[in-house]
């Protein structure tokens, strides 16, 4: 197995390598270079000049790149645009309320998804199956921020059981610690707050977990269907196993591979639909941050974020290839 | 390890989202236990207030900042020797007792309140005066950039190492109580002037102590001092707490504040930037108020409960003529665009209640005003009788820029005011050509720093009772925005700004206001008047013109 993670983690290397000259490009092909980038097309040549001076953008491309690498390996990523801060700083403050968020949009997908697709399967063709189906068709082309719209509207102004924006009521003194605010509230056991934070997350939650939802239900739906057929299934029935039993070691452990796949793929895919979900419920996490970012064309902050959503998707696959292993001890082997 | 579902796990986790509806009823009594306040200055009200602001604020230090996010915190946080008369635009004393002025408008003695303190325990007194217009004065590098000293910058014209424009000269500290700054060349806003946030007194020692004066970067993206990011110190109502940039800032009230405290204790200034959801927000009771209330909001909330505030308007909205291009410098066709504009009808569609009609580029109560001038009153056959001296009897086409994705004090529905007047100028015959721009970061820079433009929305909002902060900033020199140059009209602005005696700068402003609206650089066209929404328990809010409004003159019901 750790043999397996060093694999993984060694082939992390080049793929940043790669990505970070993909990046360097980038920014350098910009429509008239980064100085304009930064000043607009309407840059006067002294400003453009004074801009190439001050950020290198003059001098040999490779030593802009090592410059440029040697940086980003010492933590610096450079400076928001926007806010004229570090963007390593702008991600760790705001970083706490995207995986928050993520957690409960999983949460709720996963804790609802596996459940529902196995009850389809389970009833095929009946109408337990079509609702499912019809559900996870649903989930699936409901745009994000129309859902959230939606749910906002329903359930925070028509009906306020729930908060319209952001992560907390300003109005509860809550201290932070960790900056996850559900968590600050338990260490400090300032449990209103919690609980309060708690609240905030449910129907930015729902909404960013809609997609992941429909879709864990489909697959948990085939890949159940699939195993249940599958010889050692039949073999375990002729031998007069009980269902729970079926059900709980040979089906589900089997069924889970390909879902747990779809979970990782799906939890990388729960970021960038956080743009619209944050901005809905003004929700200050990264995904706000970052559309103002590409609103702005604020560069430092997408360079960053890009690297960033790069090694948060080695490391979800990372953690569902080592989930494969417990669940298929085959994998192990290999 | 091996994977199980047992029936009660999956009937509980089916009902998850139906367990977390029927508990959120909890939240809502929870959140209003958790919000009535420990205030000490009055138990029966809440005294923990909650503002949308729409961004974060640019700077703390006040010196770096111009923008109204940050003035509305400064405002709070600092005072300058000169303040604001509650409710209008004119100068009065603050932090100074009085003044006098020299003769030559070249020297002013400020008598200084005493014992007032900073937030940080040390004295307000004549030497902290002196320090802080002296540190203004010896801004260097980055600090002289626009982007960060702009104020300083564009009324006080130069530095210590740069003295030769400067206006500022040196102050003195004559006693303790008593300062006199002396002006190098005579400046007749100074008084006016020294009302901006920008200019507000800040506590040397932790100027010192927080390096106020490191500001590194570039002027295009100037990362600002620790003390601009997190410790700014003032004499003012409340202090500052903390900052979370995109959430949250927190203000709380100076126990050893030298005037009315009011009822407030804490202030939290939300950051919400959509300004859908700052309605809601209030619509929620998640927020006490929030600013530029969008006009087809107000009656709504009106109908609802809410308190709708409306400033006396400062502002102007034009529509401006760049003379660039090749029609637009014939003076009948500027005068036709003139004639071609239903005013009123504009104002009754698409701006906010409260609003005045706009005959010259300062509203009323500036000094200069005048309805001795040009008043194009609609008049759409004489639009058509000009365009056909002109040479253009069946009209022509022109670009039409304006702004989207924002909206301004003078202007909340920039898309409506164009749909408006694009449909209006069409019935005399002229053409356009929809040319919408995002506000940031393409608008401004398309307008003001390139001739790629035709007729163009924009306007102001005064920032102190001064008529050159109106026709100066408008007129004053050539600019890309409206492509003429006028010799004659920039000295007269020119003069006029420099003549020290309020009295003898009067008919000077008037004749300009004449002159410009017989030249027509520009359509004036309303004073819209910008609308605060409030909670049902805001009983009255100090609104005001030039938005000084301090949040300790607040009245709370509950």
């Amino acid at each position: 197995m750790l043999k397996v993670i060093g694999k993984r983690i060694a082939l992390l290397i080049p793929t940043l390598v790669g990505l970070s000259i993909l990046l360097f490009l980038w920014v350098r092909s910009l429509p008239g270079g980064p100085a304009t980038a930064l000043l607009g097309d309407k840059a006067t040549p002294d400003a453009v000049a004074r801009i190439n001076e001050a950020y290198g953008f003059n001098k040999p491309l490779i030593e802009q790149y090592f410059t440029y690498i040697g940086k980003m390996l010492s933590g610096d990523f450079g400076t928001s645009l926007q806010t004229n801060r570090p963007v390593l700083e702008e991600f760790a403050t705001r970083f706490p309320a995207t995986l928050e968020l993520t957690v409960v949009a999983l949460i709720f997908a996963i804790g609802i998804g596996i459940p529902l697709g196995y009850w389809a399967a389970t009833h095929v063709n009946k109408w337990q199956d079509n609702f499912s189906v019809f559900l996870s068709l649903f989930g699936v082309v409901i745009p994000v921020f129309f859902l959230a719209f939606i749910l906002k509207w329903i359930f925070a102004i028509k009906i306020p059981l729930f908060p319209t924006d952001g992560r907390q009521n300003p109005r509860i003194d809550a201290t932070h610690v960790t900056d996850f605010y559900v968590l600050d509230g338990i260490l400090t056991a300032e449990w209103d707050a919690a609980w309060d934070a708690i609240m905030h997350l449910i129907l930015p939650g729902i909404a960013l977990g809609t997609i992941p939802l429909a879709i864990i239900v489909r697959i948990t739906r085939a890949s159940v269907l699939e195993v249940q057929n599958a010889d050692f299934v039949r073999t375990a029935k002729a031998k007069g196993l009980t269902p729970g039993l079926i059900r709980n070691r040979f089906v589900l452990r089997n069924a889970m591979l390909p879902v747990s796949t779809t979970i990782g793929l799906q939890t990388g895919l729960l970021i960038s639909g956080a743009v619209l979900t944050e901005t809905v419920f003004a929700f200050n996490g990264i995904g706000r941050f970052l559309r103002d970012a590409i609103f702005n064309l604020d560069y430092p902050v997408l360079q960053g974020f890009i690297i960033f959503i790069a090694i948060l998707y080695s490391m979800i696959n990372l953690l569902v290839d080592i989930s494969y292993g417990f669940i298929d001890p085959r994998v192990r082997v290999q | 390890m091996s994977l199980k579902f047992s029936k009660g796990a999956l009937s509980s986790a089916a009902m998850l989202a139906v367990g977390a509806l029927v508990l959120s009823g909890c939240v809502q009594s929870q959140r209003d236990n958790t919000s009535s306040s420990s205030g000490s200055a009055d138990s029966s009200v809440n005294s923990t207030f909650v503002f949308a602001a729409s961004s974060d604020p640019k700077s703390l230090d006040p010196a770096y900042a111009s923008d109204g996010e940050s003035f509305r915190i400064s405002r709070q946080i600092f005072e300058g020797l000169v303040g604001v008369k509650q409710g209008s635009a004119d100068p009065e004393p603050l932090l100074a007792e009085s003044w006098t002025a020299s003769e030559d408008g070249m020297t002013y003695d400020f008598k200084l309140k005493t014992g007032v303190k900073f937030q940080d325990g040390t004295e307000f007194n004549a030497e902290a005066v002196c320090f802080n217009f002296d540190r203004w004065y010896n801004f260097k590098g980055l600090q002289q950039a626009e982007s960060v000293g702009y104020y300083y910058a564009s009324l006080f014209k130069g530095y210590a190492d740069k003295p030769a424009n400067a206006v500022y000269k040196s102050c003195e500290a004559t006693s303790d109580s008593e300062a006199k700054v002396t002006l190098a060349k005579p400046f007749a806003g100074f008084i006016a002037a020294l009302s901006l946030p920008a200019f507000a007194m800040q506590s040397p020692k932790a100027l010192e102590e927080f390096k106020a004066d490191e500001v590194t970067g570039t002027a295009e993206s100037p990362v600002l001092s620790e003390y601009a990011k997190g410790h700014p110190v003032g004499t003012g109502p409340f202090k500052f707490d903390s900052w979370s940039p995109g959430q949250e800032i927190n203000l709380s009230a100076n126990p050893d504040y030298w005037g009315e405290k009011g009822q407030i204790e804490k202030i939290i200034f939300r950051v919400i930037d959509e300004p859908t959801a700052r309605r809601q927000a209030l619509e929620a009771g998640t927020i006490d108020g929030y600013d530029l209330v969008s006009p087809s909001d107000t009656q709504s909330l009106k109908d609802a409960g809410f308190n709708i505030v409306a400033r006396e308007p400062f502002t102007i909205l034009y529509l401006g003529i760049n003379q660039t291009v090749k029609e637009l410098k014939d003076l009948k066709v500027r005068q036709a665009i003139a004639y071609a504009i239903d005013k009123d009808a504009l104002i009754k569609q698409t701006l906010p209640e409260g609003t005045k009609k706009a005959i010259e580029f300062i509203p009323e109560v500036v000094n200069g005003y005048t309805e001795d001038v040009e008043k194009y009153d609609y008049d759409p056959e004489k639009a058509k009788q000009l365009l056909a001296e002109a040479g253009y009897p069946d009209g022509f086409t022109v670009k039409f820029n304006y702004p989207t994705g924002v909206s301004r004090p003078y202007m909340p529905t920039p898309e409506q005011v164009f749909t408006n007047i694009s449909a209006q100028l069409e019935e005399v015959g002229i053409k356009v050509s929809a040319q919408p721009n995002k506000w940031s970061p393409d608008y401004l820079d398309r307008i003001q720093s390139s001739e790629d433009h035709g007729i163009h929305l924009l306007g102001w909002t005064g920032d102190y009772n001064d008529t050159d902060n109106f026709v100066g900033v408008f007129f004053g020199r050539e600019k890309p925005e409206f492509g003429f140059k006028d010799a004659d009209l920039f000295e007269k602005l020119d003069e006029a700004r420099e003549e020290p005696k309020l009295e003898a700068q009067t008919p000077l402003y008037e004749a300009i206001n004449k002159q410009v609206s017989e030249l027509v650089p520009a359509v004036p066209l309303a004073h819209p008047a910008p609308s605060l929404a409030f909670a049902e328990r805001v009983e009255s809010y100090p609104s005001s013109p030039v938005n000084d409004e301090s949040f300790n003159l607040i009245k709370l019901t509950k």
